[in-house]
């Protein structure tokens, strides 16, 4: 576990040096969402209607953005290779990259979506909705999107073959994500998709860290 | 009845597969002709005219074996890259990367297929219907395993990390297909039920089975081809390729 922590903080510690990737992704998440209204209209019945679509596509393409820098410094400086020659299991010490990708690109659009929701005129518990759902879904983002990060390592053209793979199986989490905000905007109860959600979210907890680990081994020969 | 036990594992080799390969790639090719003869005959002269569909419905006979071999394609070609990565045979993983173009070719035409049903029975190319978009994300699914095997140069590092992305997807389309389910259904827009029509002819079910009989001997016709090129193409350099009749007759 010490490990873990070590890894996380490390992690963390690069991102807070260079800053400008992690601020870019947040600000392409800020940048995409403002330009539906511009496209579609300002009516806010309609923007109400779109917005928990467009801040859940918005989430995804931004945790896209972030995600071939997952693996990529590491593997060209050879650090990846002593992680994988250290004692401490390589599955742990990938979790805990995926868990510091999470807090660098997946926590500040948790925080960010209720100023972006106010936008698209969402009442206050609809907000609370679309928080706790990126609470869980963006994890899980994170989590898939490592095991197409691990397989596109130092692949021709690897940033653009990546959304190939990992968007479409972003495709369950989008919809509970944001299918939540919908029930909850409709008069329904939203705690179904939460759970499922939630569900996901433990399964891949437990299964990506040891794909992306198996990718990586791969990638590594 | 001991000697006549057959050494399966024999044939997991390359060098004496190729040539079973290609002495079963005929028989396929001609099952694959009859069962197409007695389907098509089936499904344009034997079935009745549907009562609410008329002879539109009858794209059927291509549609519903083409998007059944597509998901079952998906399931075979995981579990050949599955037993490429844990056993670590060389002739799994080639079948895995001789499977998914036709795969990808029958989702394709399954949803192609579909078009051209839906546009006369609903009145749309496309509807956002549960089975069409999970199709859609099959299909997408194809695509990503070709692309990334596309884009890796050496071929075993290929087949890894094509086989580790087939057992992610293979878990997941079960997912996918529920959670477009739901999503559909919450969202209930053109209420679209294809398959409703509670008694299907019992001719219009034969001739879908033997079309999918069709199309299965097709796929294995076409794989095996496939595979036999791969094992040309991978085993280059070995000797009993160079003395391939059909390899020495070119190189002269």
């Amino acid at each position: 576990m010490n490990a873990f922590v070590a890894i996380v903080r490390r992690d963390l510690l690069l991102a807070v040096r260079r800053k400008s990737e992690v601020l870019t992704a947040l600000f392409f998440f800020i940048i995409v969402v403002s330009l539906f209204p511009l496209g579609i209209g300002p009516e806010p019945a309609l923007l109400r209607k779109i917005a928990p679509g467009i801040l859940w596509v918005a989430a995804l393409l931004a945790t896209m953005l972030g995600l071939s820098r997952l693996f990529a410094p590491d593997h060209a400086d050879g650090t990846l290779e002593q992680m994988a020659l250290s004692p401490t299991p390589l599955g742990l010490l990938i979790a805990g990259k995926i868990a510091a990708h999470w807090i660098t690109a997946g926590l500040p659009l948790v925080l960010l979506a209720p100023v972006l929701g106010i936008q698209f005129d969402l009442d206050t518990d609809a907000l609370g909705i679309l928080v706790l759902a990126l609470l869980l879904g963006t994890p899980l983002l994170s989590l898939i999107g490592a095991i197409g990060a691990a397989l596109t390592l130092g692949v021709r053209g690897g940033g653009v073959l990546l959304s190939l793979l990992v968007l479409p199986l972003y495709v369950p989490t989008l919809i509970f994500g944001a299918g939540a905000v919908e029930m909850h905007i409709s008069g329904l109860s939203a705690a179904g998709h939460l759970s499922l959600l939630a569900a996901l979210l433990a399964v891949a907890a437990f299964f990506a860290p040891w794909a992306t680990t198996a990718a990586l081994r791969i990638a590594l020969e | 009845m001991s000697n006549k036990i057959i050494h399966w594992f024999k044939y997991a080799s390359p060098q004496s597969f190729y040539p079973l390969a290609g002495k079963m790639i005929p028989w396929f090719w001609a099952l694959a002709a009859v069962f197409t003869v007695i389907g098509l005959w089936i499904s344009f002269f034997e079935a009745p005219t549907d009562v609410t569909q008329g002879e539109g419905y009858r794209i059927i006979f291509i549609h519903v074996p083409a998007a059944w071999m597509s998901m079952f394609l998906y399931c075979v070609m995981a579990a050949w890259a599955g037993i490429g990565l844990s056993l670590n045979t060389r002739l799994s993983s080639m079948m895995a990367q001789a499977i998914a173009p036709t795969g990808a070719l029958m989702a394709f035409l399954s949803l192609w297929t579909g078009a051209f049903w839906g546009k006369p029975m609903w009145g749309a190319w496309w509807v956002w219907d549960a089975r069409l978009t999970s199709a859609l994300v099959l299909f997408f699914l194809y695509i990503g395993f070709l692309a990334l095997q596309a884009a890796i140069d050496d071929p075993r590092r290929a087949d890894k990390a094509g086989a580790i992305l087939a057992l992610v997807g293979v878990v997941n389309v079960p997912i996918i297909y529920w959670s477009v389910k739901w999503w559909n259904t919450l969202h209930q827009g053109a209420s679209v039920s294809l398959m409703k029509a509670p008694t299907m002819a019992t001719t219009m079910l034969w001739g879908m089975l033997i079309m999918s009989l069709a199309f299965w001997m097709y796929a294995l016709a076409l794989v095996l081809m496939r595979v036999r090129a791969i094992i040309l193409e991978r085993e280059a350099l070995t000797d009993w390729v160079k003395n391939l009749p059909e390899v020495k007759g070119n190189a002269q």
